[in-house]
């Protein structure tokens, strides 16, 4: 506590957006009691203050830190511990800090490549003479540092101990005012909880469902979607079977599947499986050919089913071949067909 | 055996397989395999599942990130099915599960589905054969390296990371 009597609240982004910084101003006027409630010690985006204020503090200072934003490189990590040490809450907020969100799709690539595109190949990048970002630079001035870049994104938990998780890409106002208010009353859930729903999606769709037989898949410029019928079942895809309730089926309500970006709902170990089992088992579909005919039309499954976690998945990342100290990630480009003689 | 000398990634490792059986028919006929004495090699850890439609991709996935170089997955053949859908629930999830797997870099000879009547022991023992040729061809997955690369300095305990 500060002198003042009010609860010390940090608030950081990692590797992120920036949108669940401004989830934090769409709680709108409420903002005012958040800044009447707390004493905010350490927020980036909106307020002047430098590392070594935060170094300053004692162990255990602060008494909530929202962190939002993946971990890729040095600073995220320094950051993330130091935050931790000086806060006796720390708060995933988001769904990069929970799970990865996008900056984790990087997971699929290894560093090398993602900087030979960002760096070099990217259409829209003007670099002739092919400059990457280094460690260390020595100019007259002295010498420059940038944090190292690694070859796989984490999710906040992966680096450190985590006491609450709020889900969304970004959160919904009214859950981060629930996840406040909670936290100013002490009437917090045990840790390690999630702060949200544990039903899924389709229990807040609007949509009606039916018994799903699905003959192809269509991609969203393909079709103008029924607005009154389960978008899985006119073959659009939607995560919401699998993914944690608790934004009110945005997504489904304006003509569009659910992404994912809740996670997946309470006690799943990996919510991409999850979808594998509950999607492939509505194909209608008895041979192998007609299962590769309708899968044929779903392009970049694990990039539909990890959008949100693949760095907090099982898997984590693409496989990284370790022979010779540089690991390299290698997909194989082709598609897998089932064996014809499982028909039998 | 020694797998190194077919391939030297094997080192004095053997190829481990984790088999997923329905208790109906591939499970039967993995024990007429055995009480037939039909030779196979010893790479197969068998798990019983009441039918291959109970298989959650969930196991795939976990068996391949514990340390298994492939999965194999066998129940009834279609049609025959004990709770009559499950094997073909089975064999749509495998078909997306193996799409998905390959955009992981995992091959997908690894992840292998397959039929066994109750009365097949021979083609039980053929299919565990066969897949470990794959296997071995292909080397250890160890997808412990790939995930021990986290270019960190992890935390090893929850004490250490919140009082340095």
């Amino acid at each position: 506590m500060a002198e003042n009597g009010k609860p010390k609240l940090a608030l950081y982004w990692g590797s992120s957006c920036g949108g669940c910084e401004i989830a934090v101003l769409a709680i709108h006027e409420k903002i005012l009691d958040v800044a009447a409630a707390f004493d905010i010690v350490f927020w980036p985006c909106v307020m002047d203050f430098k590392y070594s204020d935060v170094e300053a503090y004692e162990d255990g200072e602060i008494d909530v830190c929202l962190y939002n934003g993946a971990i890729r490189n040095d600073e995220n990590l320094h950051i993330a511990q130091l935050l931790r040490r000086k806060s006796k809450v720390m708060v995933a907020f988001g769904s990069c800090a929970m799970e990865g969100c996008m900056p984790g799709l990087a997971n699929f690539k290894d560093r090398e490549q993602m900087l030979q595109f960002i760096y070099k190949d990217s259409p829209s990048t003007d670099n002739p003479e092919g400059v990457l970002p280094q460690l260390h630079v020595e100019m007259p001035e002295g010498d420059l540092e940038l944090p190292e870049f690694w070859n796989t994104v984490h999710a906040l938990d992966q680096v450190v101990p985590v006491e609450y998780y709020l889900p969304g890409c970004p959160p919904e106002a009214h859950w981060i005012e629930i996840a406040v208010g909670a936290i100013l009353s002490g009437e917090l859930p045990p840790p390690g909880s999630v702060i949200g729903m544990s039903v899924t999606v389709c229990d807040e769709c609007p949509r009606t469902r039916s018994e799903k037989k699905i003959t192809r898949f269509y991609r969203p410029q393909e079709i103008i979607p029924d607005p009154d019928i389960c978008l899985l079942d006119q073959g659009l895809f939607c995560a919401g079977i699998a993914t944690r309730a608790g934004c009110g089926a945005l997504c489904p309500s304006v003509n569009m599947g659910c992404r994912g970006c809740y996670g997946p709902n309470e006690g799943v170990v990996d919510g991409g499986a999850k979808l594998i089992g509950a999607l492939a088992s509505v194909l209608d579909a008895k041979t192998p050919e007609e299962i590769d005919a309708i899968l044929d039309t779903l392009p970049d499954p694990a990039g539909y089913f990890y959008r949100f976690s693949l760095a907090h998945s099982l898997l984590t990342r693409t496989r990284l071949e370790m022979e010779g100290k540089a690991p390299v990630a290698s997909p194989y480009a082709e598609v897998p067909r089932l064996d014809p003689s499982l028909k039998n | 055996m020694n797998y190194s000398e077919i391939n030297p990634a094997w080192g004095d490792r053997s190829p481990v397989i984790v088999g997923f059986l329905c208790n109906w028919c591939s499970y039967r006929a993995a024990d007429l395999a055995g009480t037939s004495r039909f030779g196979y090699p010893a790479t197969l850890r068998d798990i019983r599942i009441m039918c291959t439609g109970r298989l959650d991709p969930t196991f795939v996935i976990k068996a391949l990130r514990e340390g298994a170089d492939g999965v194999l997955v066998m129940g009834c053949h279609p049609g025959q099915c004990h709770y009559e859908e499950g094997n073909y629930k089975a064999m749509r999830r495998m078909g997306l599960l193996r799409r998905t797997l390959a955009q992981f870099g995992v091959h997908p000879d690894r992840v292998r589905l397959g039929w066994a009547s109750a009365a097949q022991g021979v083609q039980f023992a053929e299919m565990v054969i066969d897949m470990t040729d794959d296997i071995v061809r292909l080397g250890p997955l160890q997808w412990n390296d790939t995930i021990e690369d986290l270019g960190v300095g992890a935390f090893a305990t929850h004490e250490e990371a919140v009082h340095g």
